[in-house]
């Protein structure tokens, strides 16, 4: 076929953000809501989180002591597998270092499953939520975390296309091997890095 | 744990397609005007892409600069083992993608598609549905309600449409029929005689059935709107499949 479309020429465009990868594009002050289930209501005084699978000691943390943990800040850019980019974000919560370091994760844990409270899963590498690499977020750009885009608390893996990013998190579970999470199962990529276009699985 | 998430594994893709899945030429053959601001292509495809009815392909533009950019449209035709598949089109405001294949594509064009995608939002023909839709969301659902027509199984489905007015509304007539309700919001044709406005529990409650499973579809506002009534009427969280589509150019 032709090695470009008849008539398209995009976007006007200035030299393109090197924060971008392939195939994105900035969505600006739009944050698109793209989820598979009914949004959830949660009540923050029985929202609790939790750490199991392949660990010492099981952990759960209540809404209050999530918040009595050293905070952490990431401040940067998140990608949607749908093409969108948002840049120059600034999210508050905990890291995901802070939450394995008390659960003691066993030396034969290769992956966690994210679990949310809707039933919504996510498998990732244990490598990409541990050194400074992930969250567990509920503020964002100065205020509380929308519940249509994951409040009252979501994961945050932003090198990773965002549906790693469960919204409505409830929790870890450490494993020792890799098996696909919901979207993973329903033909989206096992690891989904944005930077080398790991959008559907075999990409 | 319950939700919709949950009880996924319970679905078992029927169709693996090749991995990775490359990308195809696909050559415009028709276009048709659905709405003032939607527009289906008809594209033949090198060979047959077998899909699931409510999964979307993925359409990739080229400039001649090498610039690309990639949108997912979902597939409005009902799986019939041919070459050639129908995608519907809603022009967004600024859409890069949308408003080029809204108007400028031509027949005799060529794209490049990959798919299916999507195994979530889909109808396998077998069980009975509840389709709620509006706006574009309607175009997944149309491939769903096609397909229980060409298979004979439209007894399976109830459509739920929401629908500003007549001009508004996809498909010239093709929606309709013995299991479809059109709800219009602002201006019905004559001899309508539900009240004019948003969904409400009236619409929703004949229409539902034990085990059936709602799949909503439209944009993130009337998707909420949707699964609040549908849950408030006694369709479980787990029973409610959503597809939102967003501002993606």
């Amino acid at each position: 076929m032709a090695s470009f479309t008849r008539g398209f020429t995009g976007r006007s465009r200035a030299p393109r953000d090197p924060r971008l990868p392939p195939g994105q594009y900035d969505a600006g002050s739009e944050w698109p809501v793209l989820t598979a289930e009914p949004t959830p209501r949660l009540d923050v005084g029985r929202w609790t989180f939790r750490v199991e699978g392949l660990v010492d000691t099981p952990a759960t943390w209540t809404w209050d002591e999530m918040h009595a943990l050293p905070g952490s800040t990431y401040e940067g850019d998140i990608h949607c597998v749908t093409t969108w980019s948002k840049l120059g974000m600034t999210w508050r919560g905990v890291s995901v270092d802070t939450l394995l370091a008390a659960a003691g994760p066993r030396p034969e844990a290769t992956h966690v499953m994210a679990f949310s409270h809707t039933g919504y899963t996510t498998n990732l590498p244990l490598a990409d939520v541990t050194d400074g690499k992930a969250w567990v977020a509920w503020h964002v750009d100065g205020r509380d975390l929308p519940v249509e885009h994951g409040g009252p608390a979501r994961l945050l893996v932003p090198h990773l296309y965002f549906w790693k990013s469960a919204k409505w998190v409830a929790g870890l579970r450490l494993m020792d091997h890799d098996e696909p999470g919901f979207w993973e199962r329903n033909g989206y990529h096992d690891r989904g890095d944005p930077w080398t276009e790991q959008r559907y699985q075999g990409d | 744990m319950t939700g919709p998430g949950a009880d996924a594994g319970a679905t078992q893709p029927l169709l693996t397609p090749p991995r990775p899945m490359p990308w195809l030429a696909a050559r415009v053959v028709a276009v048709r005007p659905e709405t003032p601001t939607a527009r289906t292509l008809r594209l033949a495809l090198p060979r047959p892409v077998p899909f699931l009815a409510g999964q979307h392909l993925v359409v990739r533009l080229t400039a001649p600069d090498g610039y690309t950019a990639q949108r997912s449209y979902s597939i409005a035709s009902a799986p019939d083992g041919s070459a050639e598949v129908e995608l519907t089109v809603e022009r967004l405001p600024d859409g890069e993608v949308s408003a080029f294949l809204c108007d400028v594509v031509e027949p005799g064009d060529e794209l490049e598609v990959r798919g299916p995608i999507g195994g979530w939002f889909v109808w396998r023909g077998d069980a009975p549905a509840l389709l709620v839709g509006a706006g574009s969301g309607v175009v997944p659902l149309m491939s769903m309600l096609r397909f229980a027509r060409r298979t004979g199984r439209e007894d399976l489905l109830r459509v739920l449409v929401s629908v500003r007015r007549p001009a508004d509304l996809y498909y010239d007539g093709e929606l309709q029929g013995p299991v479809t309700t059109l709800a219009y919001t602002r201006t019905a044709p004559d001899g309508v005689t539900r009240p004019l406005g948003r969904l409400t529990a009236a619409d929703v409650e004949p229409l539902l059935r034990d085990a059936a499973t709602a799949y909503v579809c439209g944009s993130p506002g009337f998707a909420d709107t949707a699964t609040d009534l549908l849950m408030a009427a006694g369709v479980p969280a787990s029973a409610i499949r959503v597809e939102r589509f967003g501002p993606t150019g």
